[in-house]
């Protein structure tokens, strides 16, 4: 690569030309935004970054950054970057994905990339609908979800991305909300920084087809009793007046006031970097509205990636035997000479 | 009967040697029982000896099939000659047929008076009727049009094996080699080069080796020893062009073909795939080769295997998926990405018996549409046929070097019938092929950053990398603005963009070989052919020519774009004939393109034409008397 850039890039150079089209109050800007901001912050370079997407709204992702990019086809982005990486595994590479694309068109892909753990960052808008179809229920939907599709309610159970995740053997797993700015910037930045696959589940306000779903989560009044947000080594407490907290209780979370007999210490402690994915996933399972729903990094452990793996092989095989040479190629097997 | 496995003493009367400019044999028995390991042992033997070799491998989708079943015969032909063979063979000179289930299938492939080595022991009652045989075949007469040699196979093999301490189940396994060292003698083959296979392949264990060596020298000295069998017959060395040969399957050839044309443009070679028969040797034979810098990826699906190929090709890979006609059908959506994104890549498709699951090990040509026409929208690609199993190596190559220069998917047609038969191969110097010149580029095509659809005037893209500082771009499948790049649904714009894809294809037409007319250059009749049918068709062709007949033939290697004198050839005859393993599908195409009054030939049986079906339809076309040379 001929120049090196070393000049400070601003979250305002990650961002293309091209007009944005997203529907104005769309949940999807401020994940653009935030992204951006992330890209500034680690100094991402624009050539070495390219950002792969499938369709939906949130596949237009690419379009609008300055890097690299590439607007695949429904549901393979997840695919697409792993022929990326496993050509260049130099390059950092970001998957922009839907609720559908990811888990009902390319639930396939989706499970298979996580649990190879290609060094690549999921980034998961999750609308709880499909918005670019105009209004149709998604894989995330809640049962009995009205929609155009479904005008007397959805009779399909829901998926739990985070759930799915772990299931796959992520290394990598959190959530964030949009208008939560700084924290979906704060967990960006830390999957951005994960050696692996990273799956960031991003719940996104589709202000047009399914508004107000997260409202519990993201209200002024309800959100502090509604969300916890998870720190390593902490206790999980949440409430406006930090007064709850979640305690184990045999294998099952239970929500309990402080004070009293309940002090700090008999909370659930989390600890993303449990080799064992269970706490984990007991987090994943806490939904709205019996539970508040966890936010942050659930899950963060270091496992051999695949494109490490596979071009080692190829390293280990050039090692054993030489680079290949196309004589000794042909010759493999029984031959012989007519004269 | 005790057979020494030394060298026996000479037998009372010599047997007669009779010469032949080729012979077909095929070995039949369980899918379990061996016959292809004793089939490709005959062809290498025949091979190293300097005969021209052909063969057809036919087994069973199952495994194992019960034993004894006819659902569980295998069968390998080979054809072995003095002159130059293009098939492996319309009738079976000689046919070894380990159980009675293998008999029934295959006896009636066997020419009238041809030789029939039957393993005797295996015609127990209950095989028998597995085999649905209301009386035993060898006692009642129904085989006295055939040279019947009953042998017992299992019982003398067992002897032969009783002192090399294996247990009579894993000596059982051995008896292939057995009816293996019959056939030598008869064709008075050397089994040096089995033996030598044999030691390299079970070194690590000696007791199966010598057991496997003791079991071919026992069916040799059978014959030697017997006076059962009174002719052996001799094939003498074909005149091949000199040079040093190897036997290659077409998988075999199409694997070291991409690995060459990724090593002569210095670049990965990614190979993303999901196992599918008669695809997946490719798959196996490119993972032993990592030290070329083969990565090979065995996706979740089809569809992640081709979609993983185009992220490769978009960052800078040689990148190639490789299936069959199902998988074909999975990976078009994404193929037509590769189409929108103009990215270089190459997509085999091994076509199989179908629709659907179909005939997964049989050999079909059905696919033909499906390459050129099946995705949505106006989607060409580079559609290329193989013709014989050593060609998919020179096809491999063009794919790659087409993919390239006009930035596109290229499809490469095989077939089961390629991918698993085998032919000599005039092994290449390396140093002698052409090197394939791919340029990524560095600076920007504009004072206005980088172009992704500025083109040449081949109308080809450039090639710009992830990685290239300055060349951001974007490429997804929606339709985009010439040049720019950017989406745009403008209506000239589609109307010029799907155009322009048309003519870059049509633009290879430039860079490709002319049809070659194989005899005279206009007449009577030009049998016109794709992929696997050159054998059969070129073969007929030429006993047709030894009769008088004025025939000739042409065999398309290029399908879209076709080579540019097409049409000029095919009117050069008065009649055109397409035979197919189909239905008519480049019937229609030529049909359409070229509004020529073609007749087809078409047989849809999960197995080639023979030779003497396409030269019937030719004395029917041309008459008794009527193209006849004077």
């Amino acid at each position: 690569m001929s120049t090196q850039t070393t000049v400070q890039l601003t979250a305002k150079d990650y961002g293309s030309d091209q007009d944005v089209r997203w529907c104005p109050g769309c949940g999807d800007y401020s994940i653009l935004a935030q992204v951006k901001k992330v890209m500034a912050a680690i100094g991402a370079k624009r050539e070495t970054t390219v950002f792969v997407s499938g369709i939906g709204c949130s596949s237009r992702f690419p379009y609008y950054m300055s890097t690299y990019g590439f607007h695949s086809i429904h549901g393979r982005a997840p695919a697409v970057a792993t022929g990326v990486k496993s050509t260049n595994p130099e390059l950092d590479v970001w998957v922009a994905t839907g609720d559908g694309d990811a888990l009902s068109i390319g639930g396939n892909h989706f499970l298979h990339a996580v649990r190879r753990n290609v060094n690549m960052k999921i980034l998961m808008f999750n609308n709880q609908i499909y918005g670019l179809t105009k209004g149709q229920y998604s894989p995330t939907s809640p049962l009995g979800k009205k929609t155009k599709s479904t005008p007397v309610g959805s009779v399909d159970y829901p998926l739990h991305p985070i759930s799915v995740a772990i299931g796959a053997e992520a290394t990598f797993v959190a959530r964030s909300i949009d208008v939560n700015v700084k924290h979906l910037e704060y967990v960006l930045e830390r999957a951005s920084k994960h050696k692996g696959t990273a799956f960031v589940e991003i719940y996104q306000n589709c202000n047009i087809f399914n508004d107000l779903c997260f409202e519990y989560a993201t209200a002024k009044e309800t959100k502090d009793d509604t969300t916890v947000y998870l720190e390593h080594g902490k206790p999980l407490i949440f409430g406006k007046d930090r007064k709850k907290g979640i305690r184990l209780h045999g294998m099952d979370p239970e929500i309990v006031e402080l004070g009293g007999d309940i002090k700090e210490d008999d909370l659930l402690f989390h600890d993303e970097r449990q080799a064992e994915p269970s706490l984990a996933y007991l987090l994943s399972r806490m939904h709205h509205p019996e539970f508040p729903e966890p936010m942050g990094v659930f899950r963060a452990v270091e496992r051999l990636t695949y494109e490490d793996m596979l071009t080692g092989q190829v390293r280990d095989a050039v090692q054993s035997k030489g680079a290949g040479k196309l004589a000794e190629l042909y010759d493999d097997g029984e031959t012989w000479v007519v004269n | 009967m005790v057979v020494s496995t030394e060298p026996a003493p000479t037998r009372k009367q010599q047997p007669q040697t009779i010469e032949r400019e080729e012979i077909t044999v095929r070995f039949a028995g369980d899918s379990g029982d061996g016959m292809q390991l004793a089939g490709t042992q005959l062809t290498n033997t025949s091979a190293i000896f300097g005969n021209d070799v052909s063969t057809f491998p036919d087994f069973p989708a199952e495994i194992r099939a019960p034993a004894g079943t006819l659902a569980g015969v295998s069968g390998y032909q080979l054809n072995f000659g003095a002159r130059k063979l293009r098939t492996a063979g319309d009738r079976v000179n000689a046919l070894i047929a380990m159980n009675p289930a293998a008999l029934k299938i295959n006896v009636a492939d066997l020419e009238q008076g041809g030789i029939l080595v039957v393993n005797e022991d295996a015609f127990s009652a209950g095989n028998l009727q597995k085999a649905g045989y209301a009386t035993n075949p060898l006692d009642d007469g129904s085989l006295k049009h055939y040279q019947l040699f009953r042998v017992p196979i299992d019982k003398l093999n067992a002897e032969a094996c009783a002192e090399t301490g294996l247990t009579g189940r894993a000596a059982g396994r051995c008896k292939n080699f057995y009816a293996l060292g019959i056939t030598y003698w008869l064709f008075g083959r050397s089994m040096e080069p089995t033996l030598r296979w044999i030691n390299d392949k079970f070194g690590s264990k000696p007791a199966v080796a010598e057991a496997n060596s003791r079991a071919l020298r026992a069916g040799y000295y059978f014959g030697e020893t017997t006076e059962m069998f009174p002719v052996r017959f001799l094939v003498s060395p074909a005149k091949l062009s000199p040079g040093r040969y190897r036997k290659v399957t077409g998988n075999e050839a199409l694997a070291m073909g991409l690995i060459t044309a990724a090593k002569l443009a210095e670049k990965p070679l990614f190979y993303g795939t999901y196992p599918i028969t008669p695809a997946s040797d490719i798959l196996h034979e490119l993972s032993r080769h990592k030290n070329f810098d083969v990565r090979t990826f065995q996706a979740e699906d089809e569809i992640a295997a081709i979609t993983a190929v185009v992220g490769a090709a978009y960052a800078g890979a040689f990148a190639v998926t490789g299936t069959s006609g199902p998988g074909m059908a999975l990976k078009q959506e994404a193929i037509g990405l590769a189409i929108m994104t103009e990215l270089p890549m190459v997509i085999i498709n091994v076509q199989r018996g179908g629709p659907s699951t179909g005939l997964p090990t049989k050999t079909e040509q059905a696919d033909l549409f499906q390459a050129v026409l099946g995705r949505n929208g106006e989607s060409p690609l580079c559609v290329l046929a193989a013709a014989t199993p050593a060609d998919c190596f020179t096809m491999g190559i063009e794919a790659f070097r087409i993919a390239t220069e006009f930035m596109t998917p290229v499809v490469l047609l095989s077939d089961g019938y390629l991918a698993n038969g085998a032919e000599p191969w005039l092994i290449p110097d390396p140093a002698k092929l052409p090197k394939i010149r791919v340029k990524h580029p560095t600076e920007s095509n504009s004072g206005n950053g980088f172009l992704p659809y500025k083109r040449d005037a081949k109308l080809a893209r450039e090639w710009a990398i992830p990685g290239t500082p300055g060349l951001e771009h974007r490429v997804g499948g929606l339709e985009k603005r010439d040049v720019t790049g950017d989406v745009c649904y403008e209506a000239d714009n589609h109307h010029h963009m799907v155009c322009t894809r048309r003519r870059k294809i049509d633009n290879i037409a430039d860079t490709i070989l002319p049809l070659e007319v194989y005899g005279d250059p206009a007449g009577e009749l030009l049998v016109l052919g794709w992929g696997s049918t050159y054998g059969p068709i070129t073969s007929a062709v030429d006993k047709c020519r030894e009769r008088g007949l004025k025939v000739s033939s042409a065999h398309l290697r290029y399908i879209d774009p076709m080579p540019k004198n097409t049409g000029d050839v095919l009117r050069r005859f008065k009649k055109v004939l397409i035979p197919e393993m189909n239905l008519g599908q480049l019937l229609t195409v030529i049909r359409a393109k070229y509004l020529v009054d073609a007749i087809g030939l078409n047989k849809v049986q999960g197995k080639p034409f023979m030779i003497r079906e396409i030269e019937e339809k030719i004395e029917e076309l041309l008459g008794k008397s009527n193209g006849r040379n004077a």
